[in-house]
């Protein structure tokens, strides 16, 4: 992994600014939506071998959250945007 | 990785397809015995076999955790037509990689007595698998550093004497003796004295790796090496065979004991799974002289420390903190390990690191393991067992041997259901909720 990673708000920032999250799961399920939705959105994950999405959060900087698009094996970073960009209700 | 290179080269040199049998027995006398016939008359300690088309069962995986199922299927239960497929060599996954502490020292019911399970295995397991294991039961010591953290191994302590398991709080005074290199008067995180399990200790891990494929070969398990899994075969609701790098082999139940790379052996048939793989490394010291004897854990920090009989320190700290599947880790951790390190032993601040690498865990969502039949009637699963599956090594082959002979769980391991999670049943030994990589 690169010790340094740009921020799309900060630019380049030290690695150990940001906390991780993790996986970005299935979308949050509706309160009323039954359990194995529920089920699969906080404890299922893809755990890809290869390109991974994840949340960060630039704790040390904007404190903003961001997702990342990075690669399992070689740990390259081919995208980081903020998570608001997401569109609500999917997975990519 | 000195050790990790012996061994490829010894697996290359072994490739000479030796199908014969080997059932030389170790002891004093074969020592003797082969030093006055120049120790040319040794055998290879497993057979070096070609996949057949069918076995009973298959085992993806020659970790640990592969082979000691492999062992205990065909010396316990009987089941001798196994073959266990290995993607690399033998020894070459985290069973070669970690940190060799075994403990017991669990709180939760669920898990306590499968731990004490393992390490009653650990006990016995050298005389039981003629295989020189160093099995060192020189005791673990957790620090504590505040009265609430006091608090919190009083109760461990407690939960694993109700399960008959050996347990020490140990004051500080007591522990200056024991261990006076530690940094007792640290301004922020003073030593307050430590939770001790005296059974605890260390094992020589790849000994473990040869001790179980020795024993499950000379049972007639074949060990495939350099044989990845790349597709499973199914009809309907059972799984018929693999296709693997060296052709497809079919099987009665398909047993997977891959650790990291669960998830991605899982997508072979499409299951998803409550895991993340996070990358976790190790360190080793130049030699030193006697120094530490006892394994210790820092509690204010992410490190511990043993002391390996060639005289290096081996130590480590937490995972790393993001997926991963490059057996490797960051600089940042490496920084925080070595900060914890001379935060707890001053000393090690004029030690010098020789060599580190990394292993990549199955990191549950509960930090608990899974050993469980799947939505396949005939395919098993294994895995989940974060950065403490070493010390369950005996205990996870037995019981999983167990589960592919007799369709039921061992006792110990009830709770290691892959549906807990979805029930709400969750071993959450720690208590921090549904994120891999704070467990
Ligand atoms: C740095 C480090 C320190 C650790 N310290 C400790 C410790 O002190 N105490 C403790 O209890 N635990 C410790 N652990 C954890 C412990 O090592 C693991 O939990 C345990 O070894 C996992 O089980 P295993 O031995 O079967 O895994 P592995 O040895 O990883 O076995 C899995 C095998 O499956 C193979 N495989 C994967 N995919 C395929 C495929 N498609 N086809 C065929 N084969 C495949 C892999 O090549 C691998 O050999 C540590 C781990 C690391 C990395
Ligand atoms: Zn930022």
């Amino acid at each position: 992994m690169s010790s340094l990673v740009k921020c799309p708000h900060c630019g380049l920032r030290p690695r150990e600014e940001f906390t991780i999250r993790g996986e970005v799961p299935s979308p949050r399920p509706a309160s009323d939506a039954p359990a194995n939705a529920w089920f699969d959105h906080v404890y299922l994950r893809d755990n890809p071998r290869g390109e991974h999405r994840e949340y960060w959060h630039h704790a040390g900087g904007c404190r903003r959250w961001l997702v990342l698009s990075r690669n399992t094996i070689t740990h390259d970073i081919s995208a980081v945007v903020d998570a608001s960009t997401l569109k609500a209700g999917t997975k990519s | 990785m000195s050790v990790l290179g012996k061994l490829e080269n010894g697996a290359v040199s072994r490739s000479g397809h030796n199908s014969e049998r080997t059932d030389m027995r170790y002891s004093a006398l074969s020592l003797l015995g082969n030093a006055f016939s120049k120790n040319k008359k040794w055998t290879p300690a497993w057979r070096n076999p070609d996949p057949k088309p069918h076995y009973d069962v298959i085992i993806i995986g020659g970790g640990g955790h592969g082979l000691a199922t492999a062992y205990y299927l065909s010396k316990v239960f009987g089941v001798r037509n196994v073959a266990v497929l290995e993607r690399g060599y033998l020894g070459s996954g985290n069973i070669g990689r970690n940190t060799t502490i075994i403990r017991s020292n669990y709180l939760l019911q669920g898990n306590n007595p499968f731990y004490e399970f393992s390490m009653k295995l650990w006990e016995g397991l050298e005389q039981d698998f003629n295989f020189n294991a160093m099995v060192s039961q020189r005791g673990v010591v957790n620090l504590y550093h505040s009265d609430a953290q006091r608090d919190a191994y009083v109760r461990r302590g407690n939960a694993m004497r109700l399960h008959r398991v050996d347990a020490d709080l140990v004051g500080r005074d007591q522990l200056r003796d024991m261990l006076p290199f530690l940094d007792y008067e640290n301004a922020r995180f003073p030593i307050m004295g430590g939770l001790m399990q005296k059974r605890g200790g260390t094992v020589r891990h790849d000994a473990v790796a040869w001790g179980f494929a020795r024993g499950a070969d000379q049972n007639g398990v074949d060990i495939i090496q350099n044989c990845e899994v790349t597709a499973i075969e199914r009809e309907g609701d059972q799984v018929t065979g693999v296709q693997t790098t060296r052709g497809p082999i079919t099987c009665g139940k398909l047993a997977m004991a891959v650790a990291g790379h669960s998830s991605h052996v899982a997508r072979m048939v499409d299951m998803r799974l409550p895991i993340e793989s996070h990358a976790l490394q190790a360190f080793v010291s130049e030699g030193l002289k006697p120094f530490i004897d006892t394994v210790v854990t820092f509690g204010a920090g992410h490190f511990y420390v043993s002391q390996s009989d060639k005289g290096g320190l081996v130590f480590g700290g937490d995972i790393e903190g993001y997926n991963s599947y490059a057996q490797r880790g960051n600089l940042a951790c490496v920084e925080h390990v070595a900060e914890a390190g001379m935060a707890m032993i001053p000393a090690l601040s004029r030690v010098r690191i020789l060599r580190s690498w990394g292993g990549i865990m199955d990191m549950s969502m509960d930090g608990s393991p899974i050993m469980d039949k799947t939505y396949l009637g005939n395919l098993y699963f294994n895995g989940g067992w974060c950065y403490g599956g070493f010390k369950a090594t005996p205990a996870s082959g037995y019981c999983f041997a167990h589960l592919l002979a007799t369709d039921t769980p061992h006792e110990t391991a009830t709770e290691f259901r892959m549906d807990r999670f979805e029930r709400g049943y969750l071993l959450d030994e720690k208590g921090v909720g549904a994120q891999a990589n704070l467990h």
